[in-house]
């Protein structure tokens, strides 16, 4: 099979993967086999970046049926980058799961816990890399079902109720894409997105398209958690078991930000939407408020988990403002802010399924004076919240920075303040979990724990320590997001 | 913008605002996941309706027929019919589970237990 | 469309019901309602599947779910019905004001009519070879979303199994019990057992025709894989679901759920393998029409295997969950 095949199996590889996980149920071979397939998916998702700097878009027929008429995959910069980010945070997870999933999911079970990860991995892969769609609502929805299950295995019943919610919540996200997609579908007669494109300015006027695009706008928003759709995110990711919440945390919501950016920028990128009278104002408003209230809330909760879910949120907000700003800057600050929030994010939720292994528990209270214990895991703490504030040499700096660069470009002056405040708030919620870990004493009665094993806290501290090295010489990732961005407000060359 | 011509698909969003309406309004849990298939069903009657043609037959190619309706938007709804109920079966069973958790599938009484905590 | 304000009127009902048995009956005839619109509509494959899928699985589900927990909704549940009223009727509003610049129904003259779909119409014939236009579409020219399907699917069973399996009750105890049901329950009833056990072959047999007979007419996997599991569950409603579930191991349903997703997805390596790109049939044999014909035979069978597979583990699942 020649190189030219690889679009197809980037998704493949992970997709039929599982169903061999189903059949071998033993836990260590369902757990090789998922490992496998996740790095043999980032080895494809490598080659085709460096193909996409190098050649420019790939187009792969599936079906060998052209486009409209089959299924299209296209991988620009955007979607090779995304790929990237996926299948590195899924690489760097899975050694990392199987002490986790070990200890937090029935043994008998673990075999379809694997089986339905692929799935997911698979699902959030064909999203990314296809032009059409439709097809990518199909994969949305293998992703998104596949999500509610593995969230559901937390181990306190309220992950059950978090999961339920979330199904409700992102079914209805995604029944409201697919009248998106059917409105448009209705004007134009088409579903590939580059075709669409292009016949796009002869219905733009149409109402009918008008409500299309708002259905598609709301439809993601609910899956990206943009506020005040955000409501089934911090019991998710709060409840699910700790590989889950890193693994979804880290690339779900990235996933959907790429689907919003490719219906806006794509799809109606002949056709500058954000200039429509209001939009820009309601998506700024929208991200000014996750990034203040989200940042606020988090300040106040007693998981440590909850902390980080609303500081996801708040990120969100990061990501919107970008796109909000439409500029080259702006952009770019978005799209990198994809791949380092999602390092961020990983790494400190793997950092919590350390404590959570140790533990028990990953509630403030409980954690007095743990870094004398845990030194190892704490210090990533430490490292990996540093980043999110934004300290300079590490990723979040560089991605706030283009962000406030891009806000200074258009004189919003408003933003930069936002975006600084809400840097301040992190400081607090980071912070006030630092002083409790390093300069409280364990209480008397607290259970003697001991360092995290090292099959977790080495992926852990690959995780931050990537934080730092992306953070100090981040060229290589700032070429792709500025070549993203440049490629996204091109509309289509 | 002439009456006969719209009008199906008026009752169409109603039909979907009614299953909308009972997602949202309701807290019984597996009243919920029924409102999310009429939601979903509604929608599937938009995209077909959207595929007749008048005059047209089923897309089965045959002899002698001439006009045929849109075989595409049919398609897309069998996936989606399928999608519709995988949802819908893992909605119930979590349902299941939460009923054995927390003795109840009313989401107010959850909420209650959860905020008790 | 006097279909569809019947529609209308049991989705209000429904929505004002609070007996879940109702509501969920009601559910049914809803799904059969559209089901039969459909059919007015010239959709005969969305019907079919709608009915088998909707109509039938669907509600058996819902059915299970209230044995399993309540079947009386409590009180005056709405605790927000302003909000949800005024929300809901903004969506409504901005819908129907999107539907003024659309093509009438019906129109020929619609933008969907013109783009995409009439090479569809006009050369499936020649590029496939098949009359039913819809299998075209489903199976070839769109055949990978339909492998998404058929994954989406294989997730919902591996998702119910992860979230309520429980391990299987052993051969013997499920005779032992299922003699007892026979001599005093549901299963006394002389008639049922007679025509359930007359019914079951000839259910079977439809399914297998519903499965090849897709290529020609309504039909293909995914009904055909519905109406296959239909009949186990006959049989387990009327005898017993630990007997039935004696006769469908879950091993053995696990290897056929896995083995469905496996032929498809093999289907396309085995093209891209050939020479084409994934899931391109044409290069599966010498003649391309006869390679379509073979790839897409192949790939419904698979279909039709993790559908069947995955209908009766998810009701196997549910139904042996303890009271």
């Amino acid at each position: 099979m020649t190189a030219a095949q690889i679009p197809a199996l980037q998704v493949v590889v992970a997709l039929l993967a599982a169903p061999v996980c189903l059949i071998l149920r033993r836990p260590r071979v369902a757990w090789l086999i998922a490992l496998v397939a996740t790095w043999a998916s980032l080895v494809m998702a490598l080659i085709l970046l460096f193909s996409v700097l190098k050649v420019g878009p790939i187009s792969y027929l599936l079906g060998d049926w052209e486009a409209p008429w089959g299924i299209e995959y296209r991988i620009d910069m955007v979607s090779a980058f995304l790929l990237v980010i996926v299948t590195t945070i899924g690489s760097l997870v899975i050694p990392y799961a199987q002490a986790s999933v070990e200890a937090e999911v029935p043994a008998a079970r673990v075999y379809l816990f694997y089986c339905m990860y692929l799935l997911n991995l698979a699902g959030l892969l064909g999203i990314v890399i296809t032009g059409d769609v439709f097809n990518l609502f199909v994969f949305l929805e293998i992703s998104s079902l596949s999500s509610y299950v593995l969230i559901s295995l937390g181990k306190d019943r309220r992950a059950l109720i978090a999961a339920y919610r979330y199904l409700v919540m992102g079914t209805i996200g995604a029944t409201f894409y697919v009248i998106g997609v059917g409105l448009t579908y209705m004007m134009t007669g088409s579903l590939n997105m580059v075709d669409l494109a292009t016949l796009m300015p002869a219905v733009i006027d149409t109402r009918t398209i008008h409500v299309a695009l708002a259905f598609l706008t709301v439809g993601l928003s609910l899956k990206l958690a943009l506020f005040p759709l955000h409501v089934w995110l911090p019991n998710a990711y709060t409840y699910a078991p700790s590989a889950v919440s890193a693994f979804i945390a880290a690339t779900g919501t990235k996933v959907a930000v790429y689907a919003l950016l490719r219906i806006v920028f794509t799809v109606f990128g002949e056709v500058d939407v954000l200039s429509f009278p209001g939009v820009q104002e309601v998506l700024l408003t929208l991200a000014a408020a996750a990034m203040i209230g989200a940042s606020a809330t988090a300040i106040y909760q007693e998981n440590v988990k909850r902390v980080l879910a609303y500081s996801s949120l708040a990120q969100i907000g990061y990501m919107v403002v970008g796109i909000g700003m439409e500029s080259a800057t702006g952009l770019a600050g978005s799209i990198v802010h994809l791949f380092n929030h999602a390092l961020m994010k990983g790494g400190l939720f793997m950092v919590l399924g350390c404590v959570f292994l140790r533990l028990g528990s990953v509630e403030i209270a409980d954690m007095h004076g743990l870094a004398k214990r845990m030194p190892l895991t704490m210090a990533a703490f430490v490292a990996g919240g540093l980043s999110l504030i934004g300290v300079p040499l590490s990723v979040g700096f560089i991605s706030k920075w283009y962000l406030v660069q891009g806000a200074l470009e258009k004189g919003w002056w408003a933003a930069v303040a936002v975006i600084l405040a809400s840097s301040i708030l992190a400081i607090v919620y980071i912070w006030r979990i630092v002083e409790v870990a390093y300069f409280r004493p364990r209480p008397e009665g607290a259970p003697a724990v001991s360092e995290a094993p090292a099959s977790l806290l080495v992926p852990t501290w690959m995780m931050i320590g990537a934080c730092y090295y992306f953070g100090i010489d981040a060229t290589r990732t700032l070429d792709v997001a500025v070549g993203a961005a440049e490629t996204l407000l091109g509309g289509l060359r | 913008m002439e009456f006969p011509g719209l009008i199906n698909y008026w009752i169409v969003v109603v039909l979907m605002m009614t299953g909308f309406y009972i997602v949202i309004a309701h807290n019984n849990l597996v009243k919920k996941i029924v409102g999310l298939n009429i939601f979903q069903v509604s929608m599937f009657t938009f995209y077909i309706t959207m595929a007749k043609v008048k005059g047209g037959t089923a897309p089965i190619l045959a002899e002698g027929i001439a006009q045929y309706s849109n075989p595409l938007p049919h398609v897309l709804i069998l996936t989606a019919i399928v999608v519709g109920v995988a949802t819908t079966a893992l909605g119930l069973a979590l349902v299941v589970r939460i009923r054995d958790a927390y003795g109840t599938v009313e989401d107010d009484e959850i909420e209650a237990q959860e905020n008790d905590r | 469309m006097s279909l569809m304000v019947f529609m209308a009127v049991i989705g209000f009902a429904v929505a004002r019901l609070r007996n879940l048995f109702g509501v969920v009956m009601l559910t049914g005839i809803f799904s059969l309602t559209s089901a039969v619109l459909y059919v007015v509509l010239d959709a005969v494959d969305v019907a079919f599947t709608e009915a088998a899928v909707g109509a039938g699985i669907a509600t058996v589900l819902m059915l299970g779910t209230l044995a399993l927990t309540t079947s009386e909704e409590k009180t005056v549940s709405d605790n927000k019905p302003l909000l949800a009223l005024l929300l809901v009727t903004i969506t409504g509003a901005v819908l129907i004001y999107g539907t003024l610049d659309m093509p009438y129904y019906g129109d020929p003259t619609a933008p969907i009519h013109h783009h995409v779909a009439p090479r569809y119409l006009m050369d499936s014939a020649y590029e496939t070879g098949l009359p039913n236009v819809v299998t075209s579409v489903l199976a070839s020219y769109r055949g990978y979303d339909t492998l998404g399907e058929v994954f989406v699917i294989f997730t919902a069973a591996a998702g119910v199994l992860l979230i309520i399996g429980r391990p299987q009750r052993g051969r013997r105890r499920a005779r032992r019990d299922a003699q007892w049901d026979i001599e005093h329950g549901i299963r006394k009833n002389v008639i049922l057992r007679v025509v359930s056990k007359l019914l079951l072959p000839m259910i079977l047999l439809f399914a297998l025709y519903v499965q090849w007979h897709g290529d020609f007419g309504p039909g293909g996997g995914f009904q055909a894989g519905v109406i296959f599991a239909s009949g186990f569950i006959l049989y387990a409603l009327i005898f017993d679901v630990d007997l039935a579930r004696a006769v469908v191991a879950p091993r053995v349903s696990r290897f056929f759920l896995a083995l469905g997703v496996l032929l498809y997805g093999g289907v396309g390596v085995v093209g891209a393998l050939l020479g084409g790109n994934y899931l391109d049939y044409s290069v599966l044999a010498r003649v391309p029409t006869d390679g379509q014909h073979l790839g897409i035979l192949l790939v419904e069978l698979g279909v039709g295997l993790t559908v069947a597979a995955a209908m009766i583990t998810i009701f196997f699942t549910f139904a042996s969950q303890e009271r």
